[in-house]
């Protein structure tokens, strides 16, 4: 680094700038040896796997590396001593969305109410557009807990299942309704909120992250090895689907039941049921929405808030610290439990194999890249990283790639997030009244 | 002045870390509508003698007794955030600690967050935005206007905390303190890196505070200007011991003080200019 600043000053240094790519070129040619330059195929006649050797993709690699890093060097060297600054476009963007933010917001509702009816909605578009708004949903409720109380949760996919799994055995074993499990399930998933906040109440940052996340995975090896309840890796199937006020969506109903497409005097169609629930996501998020804008304007809100800018100034001032972790932990879990509860009734069946960490660490980047703590930028994010894989199914091998840089690049230059912007809760003037 | 009402007693307070024995069998009170300050050089044990008094340490011993009008609590026993929302001890610190990235206004609106959140029904009120909560909420925004004023942020209060001057950082602290409706308040070191104007206007509005809400003031303070100006009782610590008790001039006489604030018998080896700035020597 010493030789770099000097460089700013005096004449451009060119050998450590050369050691240093030559440097980064061994460790390529380390890295890349067995993982580019051997490759394993099926050798023909049944004999088995044989050992490719492929020496052109390891001096490509290593080029590549040594030439990028020469270049990365020079490019420091030449603007050494400048501090790392936001692209200007980058920067008018963030802040051409937080001005727009509204009408934005309001535009993106009518748009997704009105989506399912748009000529160029098929079934697939509808199906990429529900699994967007229950990641749109997951997000906002981790807003909660990240965004507001900054409580760092790397295990919310946890209370996802917890959900998805209460409606399942509560459908398996009582034969409950979606709409009598959904209240449940949202209980059920803010008590496991609440265990969880207990042990962690006194840690932060980090050392929280690392505690939720052993939480979400002792969540996920339970419902693997617990079988006789869970059904371990084979996971619950013929979970019931909603009805339309009682009214399935099926061809044939059994006796004295009416069906949608019967009520409505419409052709059966297995779309029906597909844009029912469609909606009902859609009501869930905007539900979400509504509510956790209202809670952030409420004192619990802002005690979250504060507590995310200073505990030791809030036991100053008399708020409880336990209750107000709790109550975001809480809060935030039931969120998730909703969505869960709704994931299972989609897919009609779940499986451990759906709660994963990269499922949480997706929800987590939707609420990091889309700006902790702002509403629209959890949608936002939600498209990019939902909708991005689907465009790129044939590179489907660099999709995670993609996905690394994409968050390399946000979090170097907007480290805050796309929409960094915060709104005060309350304000004495007018906004842009001068003062 | 009438008869002075105790408002504090703290009766042998030990603290101790391991081996370390920062406040040892202190005793002192603290009298309703009045300004005591203490003082004492770095390392005396007044910050620790703060934070007990505000539940941030647990003492070894000692009792720390608070007299409400109608009511006596003893804040050893109680828990930390309880101190601040029913014994009434407000407090502000050496190092400000506001929320810097939320407004001036919600920083005093968060410190009245106890009676809004009951006010809120626990937020089920709130959710459902009935005149209850809505009445409370204007209530907040009313006292919280009053305190901007009085510590001349009113046109500020929509900035961040975190970017406001220094010197309206410490009054905004102080401000959000006094939103807590506190019977005692305790400030920290208020007028550390303020120029003398604003130590001035600090001054002015602590003894304003101290006439019109009638409560008590507790102070650290290393400006002597602060200290000699505006406290009505002075209490010296060195090495958690009291050292001296009384008022402002009496304190200045002791010979304890100027011992521990000067060292013993050196006081001739002072450099002429360090000397000629102690009015003690000055005859």
């Amino acid at each position: 680094m010493a030789a770099i600043a000097e460089t700013a000053t005096s004449r451009l240094q060119l050998g450590p700038i050369f050691r240093d790519a030559v440097l980064a070129a061994l460790v390529a040619l380390v890295l890349s040896g067995p993982i580019m330059g051997l490759q394993t195929a099926d050798a023909s006649g049944g004999q088995g796997l044989v050992l490719n050797f492929r020496p052109a993709w390891v001096l490509w690699t290593v080029g590549v590396v040594f030439v990028g890093r020469l270049l990365l060097g020079f490019w420091w060297a030449h603007r050494a001593g400048r501090a790392v600054e936001t692209p200007r476009a980058l920067k008018a963007l963030g802040a051409f969305l937080a001005r727009i933010e509204t009408p934005l917001g309001y535009a993106g509702v009518g748009f997704a109410i009105a989506l399912p009816f748009l000529w160029f909605a098929d079934r697939y578009v509808i199906d990429v557009a529900t699994t967007v708004l229950i990641y749109v949903m997951l997000g906002w409720g981790l807003n909660v807990v990240v965004g507001l109380a900054g409580l760092l949760d790397l295990g919310y996919v946890a209370f996802y299942a917890v959900g998805a799994y209460s409606f399942a055995l509560l459908a398996h074993h009582f034969q409950f309704t979606f709409w009598e499990a959904l209240p449940l399930a949202g209980a059920f998933a803010a008590f496991f909120g609440i265990v969880l906040g207990f042990p962690v109440l006194r840690l932060r940052g980090d050392y929280l992250a690392i505690v939720t996340l052993g939480f979400g995975e002792i969540i996920r090896i339970v419902l693997i090895n617990w079988w006789h309840v869970t059904g371990g890796p084979n996971g619950i199937s013929n979970i019931p689907r909603p009805s339309f006020f009682g009214m399935p969506f099926q061809r044939n109903a059994p006796e004295g039941v009416t069906t949608f497409h019967q009520f409505f005097g419409l052709e059966f169609s297995p779309e029906h049921r597909i844009i029912f629930l469609y909606f009902v996501i859609l009501a869930l998020a905007l539900i979400t929405n509504l509510f956790t804008l209202r809670l952030r304007r409420l004192p619990i809100g802002r005690a979250w808030e504060a507590l995310r800018e200073d505990e030791i100034a809030c036991r100053a001032l008399g708020i409880n610290p336990t209750n107000t972790k709790l109550s975001a932990f809480a809060i935030g879990a039931m969120l998730g439990g909703f969505a869960g509860a709704f994931f299972a009734t989609r897919q009609g069946f779940i499986s451990p194999e759906s709660f994963t960490f990269i499922e949480s660490a997706i929800i987590l980047a939707i609420v990091v890249l889309g700006g902790m703590g702002s509403q629209t930028g959890v949608v936002l994010a939600a498209l990019v990283l939902v909708t991005l894989p689907e465009f790129g199914r044939q590179f489907a091998e660099f999709r995670m790639l993609l996905f690394g840089a994409a968050m390399v690049a946000i979090m170097v230059w907007r480290p805050r997030g796309l929409l960094a912007y915060r709104e005060p809760s309350i304000r004495l003037h007018r906004k842009g009244s001068g003062a | 002045m009438s008869a002075r009402k105790p408002l504090l007693e703290v009766e042998h307070l030990v603290m101790r870390f391991g081996g370390l024995v920062a406040v040892a069998d202190l005793s002192l009170t603290a009298y309703q509508r009045e300004i005591t300050a203490i003082i004492g050089p770095n390392g005396a044990g007044k910050t620790t003698v703060f934070n007990c008094l505000t539940g941030f340490y647990k003492p070894t011993s000692g009792r720390l007794s608070l007299h409400h009008p109608d009511a006596i609590y003893l804040l050893e026993q109680m828990e930390g955030f309880r101190i601040a929302s029913q014994a009434g001890v407000a407090r502000t610190f050496q190092n400000i600690r506001l929320f810097p990235g939320m407004t001036a206004l919600e920083n005093l609106i968060v410190a009245q967050h106890n009676r809004l959140m009951r006010a809120s029904g626990f937020s089920v009120a709130g959710l459902l935005g009935l005149p209850v909560y809505r009445n409370a909420e204007r209530a907040a925004v009313d006292k919280a206007r009053h305190w901007l004023q009085r510590v001349g942020l009113e046109e500020r209060a929509d900035w961040e905390a975190g970017n406001l001057p220094y010197g309206a950082q410490r009054r905004l602290e102080i401000a959000r303190a006094m939103c807590t409706d506190p019977i005692l308040l305790c400030l920290d070191e208020p007028a550390a890196g303020l120029n003398p104007r604003e130590s001035a206007e600090l001054n002015a509005l602590l003894l304003s505070i101290r006439d019109e809400a009638g409560i008590g003031i507790m102070l650290i303070e290393h400006d002597m200007s602060v200290v000699m100006g505006i406290s009505d009782h002075v209490i010296v610590l060195d090495y958690g011991r009291k050292i001296a008790d009384g008022t402002p001039d009496e304190v200045r006489r002791d010979p304890n003080v100027i011992k521990a604030y000067l060292g013993e018998e050196e006081t001739e080896e002072l450099p002429p200019e360090v000397a000629a700035d102690i009015p003690e020597l000055r005859e």
